[in-house]
């Protein structure tokens, strides 16, 4: 005979959750596989002004569209005769740039904003107007108003793309704080005289983490496309700065002459994007494993 | 219900003054003289004068504000700085093709992502949700701009299936006009197919394990008159209000499919202002954005209204 | 009470397991019943003891991730492992269900009358116009006023009470041989649930439907039911004519029951409830010993070592699956 351990009452041992959520993110291949993925892919960002073979202003025009297999440039070269692996590389950092930037200015302006309009109820109208009104401005709508305010950079577009997510950020902060404030632990504290602050820095904040981060890895990616967008259309980064998107757009001028030009930088965005959903998926399963499904 | 429908047109018209505040802020942040802006080519000394005085930019700030609420609701969005044609007219040709656009995607989405949502719910753990799944992965990390290149390159340019650009408008030969834009409207389509699927399928998937679908096979209903009758009517409330929240989304990708399609809309004439620094043209674009979103959220809450009961009678949201 | 007429129902050593993550768990071992036409059995037993999915096992409920093995007859056609279109002919028209929470029972978007019209349109093939009227007389039935207007509102229109006559009115549509009611009082007011019983009691006595209840409440039983049967960790471990139960209960976990719940004249006064220390186990594999004896006052080395057959002591209906059975008695509040 042997008895099942029933598990009682949820205990908040912060150590042994992390460690649960851990081993289960280690039983995940799909979450071992992305999360590789995504440091092989950070660590090239990091160390590619090192280890990319050419500079990335390098021209050669005397060897322009050469296609990938090309002796010298794996992946070719593109219309100024540039090296495409080289820019590929620097490109995806600019991409990871961007998307860890926006996401740090949407935590940023979005958690307190979130944790205010879930803990105190005065706030709530308020708050959610300002969500409405954020919402109102699609992000490549913003990233227009603010190229023709400012004129269109990187900096410009990272910020565009970050106000876009703030409402996301909100909502989900917001909703957790509801959940947490009814919860006893958080009673108890109020019971015992603790401050608004003190209880909002120390129970409630702490206990939102795990939705924020799962937040985080799904605009992560929103953010990376939104970034190959907004350089794609001329209203991100701007040439020669290497970038995906301007990888895209000249491909997509010079079609005609290299229709392989249109496929890798691509791939690549769409491989970063999806490693980190994936990733976010199997995070959000594994500190959750009743909402296994979502 | 009327109380319900009170509150949320307040907070509409509540949202719609503060974005017109918010765009007209931003005019005033333009660099440079704003009627030096608005002047377009003739820069004499007069006509700045009489700029300024048909703007109202020597009134007070209210004062301005308040003209320039009027002239925006009276359709007056200036003139363009290129073209010299006045953006008014420059939207009316505009604005249809991105509303056949940005329809044709919303119900291309809807019928892939509810289709796919539903079957992956019902075929839990079988191949058929894997596959699912995965596509909806695919479909929310893939560029969609990237995906029309492709499809132009390798579509319309090889095989000669589909115009690669270019557009014929409804009126003029509905056919040759479906042509041209049905496959901008599935590239464009995709990526809010792949929301739509995951929230549908998580929300069948809650309904499927509710006690009120206990209750229809304990009655003993049909499979499928359990999923469509009972599951999926409750899910589509998550639909509906997902297609609300993605419509952001789905204006920013219109932008960027006109541009690749070169679709004569609302999106290329914009990317087109902001090159050209055709400042009249970009705030009515923005302005008009906002306003369509917040103007369409409303109907969206209407229609919660119409498909959720709980709305429609207590007025509690569910 | 008990009627000598062949059986309704007859359910025979069922057994259900599930597997799960971290191991098969057995929910119901070797479970026998029968129901008499006409007959209000009781199933009472604490939460987790297996009597909801001996309920949902009848007509086939349970996920298809459960084992089922043993026999379920309905007017002696077999239900375990019957074909899914067979199963759904029963569900509804032979064996109608009612649930404990009324409120998520019920589908929030769709009328009342077009719940219960359902029913009607899938067995007895009614336009939809015929099952709305036949829906209106469902509702006089279960005891709502105005019917006629009740008809076309929707779940949340209504309390929690008049929710449950809904379902139960839905339960009765097609007028089914048995009716399942599980739980069907718990998550309402107590004054409410006094009308609620009435209600089956009044079907039963009205269209002669064999009732199934099951609760965890022995005051739901004592009130309604005519045999009761206990349940402790999928099995069952008594079954006795309600007031011979009540008089003599047999089992050491009965006479635990029942000393846990206050009974009028009994408890009146000084005399405290006395709890059963210790939990229903989760059990991954059944033991061939008395799954009470962790818990029992009176166990053993045998009651470790075998499990108690359900063996007639006094007369033939009043069963228990003890080793140590308590005496025959009047039971005295246990201190």
């Amino acid at each position: 005979m042997t008895v099942l351990t029933v598990p009682m009452a949820e205990t908040t041992v912060s150590v042994t959750r992390r460690a649960r959520v851990l081993r289960r993110l280690r039983r995940n291949p799909l979450a071992v596989v992305s999360f590789v993925v995504l440091a092989l892919a950070a660590a090239t960002a990091l160390l590619s002004p090192w280890i990319a073979p050419y500079s990335v202003d390098q021209t050669d025009f005397a060897r322009t569209f050469a296609p990938p297999g090309t002796p010298g440039h794996v992946l070719g070269t593109d219309d100024l005769g540039r090296d495409v692996l080289s820019r590929i590389m620097l490109g995806a950092r600019a991409s990871l740039q961007v998307g860890l930037l926006a996401v740090a200015t949407s935590l940023v302006i979005g958690v307190p904003l979130g944790l205010a309009a879930g803990y105190f109820r005065a706030w709530d109208a308020v708050i959610s107007r300002f969500t409405d009104l954020l919402l109102a401005f699609p992000f490549l709508i913003m990233a227009v108003g603010l190229a023709a305010i400012r004129g269109a950079s990187l900096g410009n577009a990272a910020v565009a793309i970050g106000i876009a997510q703030i409402p996301g950020v909100i909502r989900v902060v917001r909703s957790d704080t509801l959940r947490l404030k009814s919860l006893d632990f958080v009673a108890a504290a109020v019971v015992d005289g603790a401050s608004d602050l003190w209880v909002l820095a120390r129970h409630i904040l702490p206990n939102a983490t795990s939705v924020i981060l799962v937040q985080a890895t799904v605009a992560i990616p929103a953010a990376i496309l939104g970034e190959a967008v907004l350089s794609f259309l001329g209203l991100g980064i701007q040439p020669p700065a290497p970038s995906l998107g301007t990888m895209l757009a000249t491909a997509q001028q010079f079609a005609a002459r290299a229709p392989w030009a249109a496929v890798l930088p691509g791939v690549v965005i769409m491989g970063l994007a999806l490693a980190f959903n994936v990733f976010g998926d199997a995070l959000r399963d594994a500190l959750d494993p009743k909402e296994d499904r979502r | 219900m009327a109380r319900y429908l009170l509150t949320r047109a307040w907070q509409s018209a509540l949202t719609l003054l503060l974005s017109t505040i918010v765009v007209f802020v931003g005019v005033r942040a333009l660099p440079g003289d704003p009627a030096l802006a608005l002047a377009g080519e003739d820069r004499s000394p007069e006509a700045l004068e009489a700029i300024r005085r048909h703007y109202g930019l020597d009134q007070p700030l209210p004062v301005q504000f308040a003209q320039y609420v009027e002239r925006m609701a009276q359709g007056d969005f200036g003139v363009s700085i290129r073209t010299g044609t006045p953006v008014s007219s420059m939207l009316t040709t505009a604005l249809p093709v991105t509303v056949e656009l940005s329809v044709l995607a919303i119900l291309i989405a809807s019928a892939l992502g509810v289709g796919a949502g539903v079957l992956a719910a019902v075929r839990r753990g079988r191949p058929a949700e894997w596959l699912a799944n995965g596509l909806a992965l695919v479909g929310l990390s893939v560029p969609h701009f990237w995906l029309g290149l492709l499809a132009i390159l390798y579509l319309s340019v090889a095989t000669g299936l589909f115009p690669a650009s270019g557009f014929v408008p409804i009126l003029e030969d509905p056919v040759d006009n479906l042509h041209h834009i049905i496959l901008p409207a599935v590239i464009l389509g995709t990526g809010l197919a792949a929301i739509i699927m995951r929230q549908t399928r998580s929300a069948m998937l809650d309904s499927l394990s509710s006690d009120y679908v206990r209750t229809a096979k304990a009655k003993g209903l049909r499979p499928r008159a359990v999923i469509t009758r009972h599951a999926l009517r409750n899910s589509l409330i998550v639909v509906v209000t997902v297609v609300g929240l993605q419509l952001g989304g789905l204006i920013s990708g219109a932008v960027v499919t006109e541009q690749i399609f070169g679709l004569p809309g609302f999106g290329k004439m914009t990317i087109d202002a902001v090159f050209q620094r055709d400042y009249p043209v970009i705030q009515a674009v923005v302005l008009l954005t906002a306003t369509a979103y917040i103007v369409i959220n409303f109907f969206v809450d209407l229609l919660y209204s119409v498909i959720d009961p709980r709305i429609r009678v207590t007025g509690d949201p569910a | 009470m008990t009627t000598p007429s062949a059986p309704v129902l007859e359910i025979r050593d069922l057994s259900v397991s599930f597997p799960t993550e971290t191991g098969t768990v057995s929910a119901v071992d070797g479970v026998s019943l029968d129901l008499a036409p006409g007959e209000i059995v009781g199933m009472v037993g604490e939460s987790g003891c297996g009597k909801s999915v001996t309920a949902m096992s009848i007509a086939g409920l349970l996920p298809g991730s459960a084992r089922i093995t043993g026999s379920v007859r309905l007017d002696g056609a077999e239900l375990v492992g019957a074909r899914e279109s067979a199963l759904r002919r029963v569900r509804g028209q032979e064996i109608a269900y009612i649930f404990q929470e009324p409120m998520t029972s019920l589908n929030p978007v769709l009328t009342v009358g077009r719940q219960i019209g359902e029913v009607l349109q899938v067995h007895e093939r009614m336009s939809r116009r015929a099952a709305r009227a036949r829906a209106v007389e469902l509702l006089t039935l279960v005891g709502i006023p105005s019917a006629a207007q009740r008809v076309d509102t929707y779940p949340h229109q209504l309390s929690g009470g008049m929710r449950q006559r809904v379902m139960i009115a839905m339960a009765v549509a097609c007028g089914p041989k048995v009716l399942v009611a599980d739980e069907p009082t718990t998550a309402l007011d107590v004054t409410v649930q006094a009308g609620i019983l009435q209600v089956l009691r009044d079907l039963r006595d009205r269209l002669g439907t064999s009732i199934l209840i099951i609760t965890h409440d022995l005051g739901v039983i004592a009130d309604i039911a005519d045999r009761v049967v206990v349940m402790y960790a999928g099995r069952v471990v008594e079954r006795a004519p309600v007031d011979d139960l009540f008089a003599r209960p047999r089992h050491r976990y009965t006479a635990g029951l029942l000393s846990a719940s206050p009974q009028p004249g009994r408890h009146a006064g000084t005399d405290r409830l006395t709890e059963i220390p210790g939990l229903v186990p989760v059990l991954s594999t059944q033991p061939d010993a008395c799954t009470f004896a962790d818990r029992c006052p009176a166990a053993d080395a045998t009651c470790r070592d075998a499990a108690p057959p359900l063996e007639g002591i006094g007369g033939t209906d009043h069963v228990a699956a003890c080793w140590h059975p308590c005496s025959t008695a009047p039971q005295e509040a246990t201190r």
